[in-house]
């Protein structure tokens, strides 16, 4: 009985969304008809899907690669500043992952604007440019890959450096006994102690960089030549712009099963290091 | 009490008299007898131009007794197709809705038919272009009602000084203000040779090779110029041609003399590019214009709108009309043809082409030379030849005369403009024309 308004929450925001999506990714163009897993294997014979499914596993991977690495340097930058001050960095390196990134991203625009580009402004300078930040394939992969990265790192940074915390100071010390350099005191202690809070957040972060949708939206909208769509924006293309709603949930959809084989492994393997300790 | 006997007979004819009654009289009668009404309206781009559609409804719901609500909803990142597409899966929301272009062929199952409003709209201001009866019309049915606001010519906007000075063009000459034009020799050819010649002099065209909704209208009109159509009008993928080869060559040489990163403009980037100065010509309703005259005063006088070069099969400009429908889920039918019909009045048009200071269009073939594209500057003149007083330029639409439903996914798609690029790129023709059947086979899914 205590449980009855969580499940009626989740039944309300989960699973009526879920259900729902599923029955319209099994209908016909104009929803009239019952046609099972048509929409998918429609899909699976168009090679623009497939380069999105590519486009997708790319965008997610290389950004939230980054988003790692960059906020696991900073978070130790963070984690060696003392005392007050180490408060006021937080709060400050937090600014991207606060601001709205609809908003954000249009700043982003702005700077990388076709013809008005303050970065190209900037690099005129030096003799460099103009580079076709949004209407060159590789430059507008970059660009979008680019801003989320700056607006996800934030997020590893804040939990890297919770972790970072959390590991006993005696492991580091008993380290420095042994003589282990920088290098091996981050391999053989640093990272084996924050091993689970690193495949939660990649796995975390996966989901919501696979599902992202405003940052390539606002910039790209997709292009060049569709070289920079992503799940979201071409189901919201296929499904609200050509007015054809089953495919664009039969696209959303596609992502699930992706989603879920990454998540069983990661957290596969955060189970097995939790059962051994 | 006694009770008079009713024959059949007199129940038989007092029947017949009260239905004679009720379908003669004028519509309603008493404060809000004639019930409610709501209405979804486009939100207009022009300060003050929502205010002349509030008053048209409201002397409308005045004189008829009716209670009405209107809500202006932003076509900003597609908030107005998102509110199609919700009420159209709920069957409820407002009982008149706007919607653009495709949009009541898409979603032609769940609208009221209007031939009994269109059919008499029609007698009385003329006939309606082509376009109009191909994104209105579904086997006879009239979908829905052109709307004036939001309806839009997207032609040349051309900078007179720069045309004159670069290529050598007096456009003013061309398309005189208050006469017919004098356009023969405003071919293809002559286009890329001034489009040639302004990039030379530092002022390249700005028309955008992205997928938005300009760059996609500019390439539609140059397709049909040359008679190139992906997709007849029966459904048949028509794509390699000579006729798209020609389209697609000629695109090629346009396309070196247009600003390098003209792939990802969007529908502000060509705006911008007139507004700011640097551009000779864009394609474009005078919205540009009108916020140049607000923002740059200079350029704006300089700016002329004009029709479209012709090409070999002809001469055609991008019309996108906008449209108002009305659910078949409705509940008050009858009053909502009352006030779609009150909004095609000529003296409503007038207003709602006044207001949005000659950027709205009407459908209507008697309904072109108002005095707000007279009168509109600076320069005077400037929008005269804009809403295609002479008829000299066919209206159309990117990718008709495929069926509606495929049409849609061509344009939104971009596959016109991504041809276009794929091929200036470097890719071989043949892979091109190879990869766009690919596409538009997808596109016939029903």
């Amino acid at each position: 009985m205590l449980t009855l308004p969580l499940i009626i929450l989740i039944a309300l925001l989960v699973l009526y969304p879920a259900v729902y999506s599923i029955h319209l990714a099994t209908l016909n163009k104009s929803m009239q008809k019952f046609v099972g897993f048509g929409n998918f294997t429609f899909l699976f014979k168009r090679d623009t899907f497939w380069m999105v499914v590519k486009q997708s596993c790319i965008f997610a991977v290389t950004a939230v690669f980054f988003k790692a690495l960059i906020g696991f340097i900073v978070a130790h930058f963070v984690h060696n500043i003392p005392g007050k001050k180490q408060r006021k960095w937080r709060g400050m390196l937090l600014v991207p992952w606060v601001i709205p990134p609809a908003m954000s991203t249009l700043a982003w625009l702005w700077l990388f604007d076709p013809s008005y580009s303050a970065f190209n402004y900037t690099l005129s300078f030096f003799g460099i440019g103009p580079v076709n930040w949004l209407g060159d394939t590789a430059w507008a992969r970059f660009s979008v890959i680019l801003v989320n990265v700056w607006y996800g790192a934030p997020f590893f940074l804040i939990m890297y450096l919770a972790a970072l915390k959390s590991v006993p100071e005696q492991l580091y010390e008993a380290a420095a006994i042994d003589g282990a350099n920088w290098w091996q005191r981050i391999w053989y202690v640093t990272l084996p102690m924050m091993r689970n809070i690193i495949a939660i957040t990649t796995l975390f972060s996966l989901i919501v960089t696979f599902a992202n949708f405003d940052i390539v939206r606002i910039l790209t909208s997709g292009g060049p030549l569709d070289r920079t769509h992503i799940f979201a924006t071409w189901a919201f293309k296929v499904g609200i712009e050509g007015s054809d709603i089953p495919l664009g949930a039969s696209v959303s959809l596609f992502m699930v099963p992706i989603l879920a084989i990454a998540a069983i492994f990661i957290l596969r393997d955060v189970n097995k290091r939790g059962n051994e300790a | 009490m006694s009770r008079k006997k009713l024959t059949r007979r007199q129940f038989v004819a007092a029947t017949a008299m009260s239905s004679a009654a009720l379908i003669t009289a004028p519509y309603v009668r008493g404060a809000y007898a004639a019930g409610k009404l709501s209405i979804g309206f486009w939100d207009h781009w022009v300060p003050d131009a929502n205010k002349a559609s509030t008053d048209l409804v409201n002397e409308w719901a005045a004189k008829e007794k009716v209670e009405v609500s209107i809500d202006y909803i932003t076509s900003n990142n597609n908030k107005i197709q998102l509110t199609v597409a919700a009420e159209a899966q709920a069957k409820s929301g407002h009982d008149i809705l706007q919607m653009p272009t495709w949009w009541p062929h898409a979603y032609s199952e769940n609208l009221e038919p209007l031939n009994d409003v269109m059919e008499p709209l029609i007698k009385q201001n003329g006939d309606v272009n082509g376009t109009v009866k191909y994104l209105g019309q579904s086997g006879g049915k009239w979908l829905a009602i052109p709307a004036t606001p939001g309806s839009q010519i997207k032609g040349p906007c051309s900078r007179i000084d720069l045309m004159k000075k670069l290529a050598g063009i007096d456009v003013q000459e061309m398309y005189p203000a208050g006469a017919p034009p004098k356009a023969d020799n405003w071919t293809l050819d002559t286009f890329l040779k001034a489009a040639e010649a302004c990039q030379k002099g530092g002022s390249p065209f700005g028309i955008g090779l992205g997928e938005t909704t300009d760059s996609v209208d500019t390439a539609g009109a140059i397709f049909q110029s040359f008679g190139a159509e992906l997709v007849n009008g029966k459904g048949e993928v028509t794509i390699k041609t000579d006729a798209v080869r020609q389209a697609l060559e000629y695109y090629k040489k346009l396309i070196a003399f247009l600003p390098p990163d003209a792939p990802s403009w969007d529908d502000a980037s060509n705006n911008k590019w007139l507004i700011s100065g640097r551009g000779a010509l864009i394609m474009n309703p005078p919205s540009a214009w009108a916020v140049a005259r607000r923002d740059a005063p200079q350029v704006a006088e300089q700016c002329w709108t004009h029709g479209f070069p012709s090409g070999p099969k002809g001469r055609f400009a991008p019309f996108l009309p906008y449209f108002w429908g009305l659910w078949s889920f409705s509940k008050n039918k009858e009053a909502a043809k009352s006030l779609l019909t009150h909004l095609s009045q000529p003296a409503s048009i007038a207003k709602f082409v006044a207001a949005s200071g000659g950027y709205d269009l009407p459908a209507y073939a008697n309904m072109t030379t108002l005095k707000t594209w007279q009168e509109e500057g600076p320069p005077k003149g400037t929008l005269y030849h804009y809403p295609n007083p002479y008829n000299h330029q066919t209206l159309s639409i990117a990718a008709s005369p495929a069926p509606p439903k495929i049409a849609q996914q061509i344009y939104f798609q971009a596959t016109l403009t991504k041809m276009a690029l794929r091929y200036a790129q470097g890719e071989k023709m043949e892979a091109t024309l190879a990869w766009a059947e690919g596409e538009c086979e997808g596109f016939m899914r029903s």
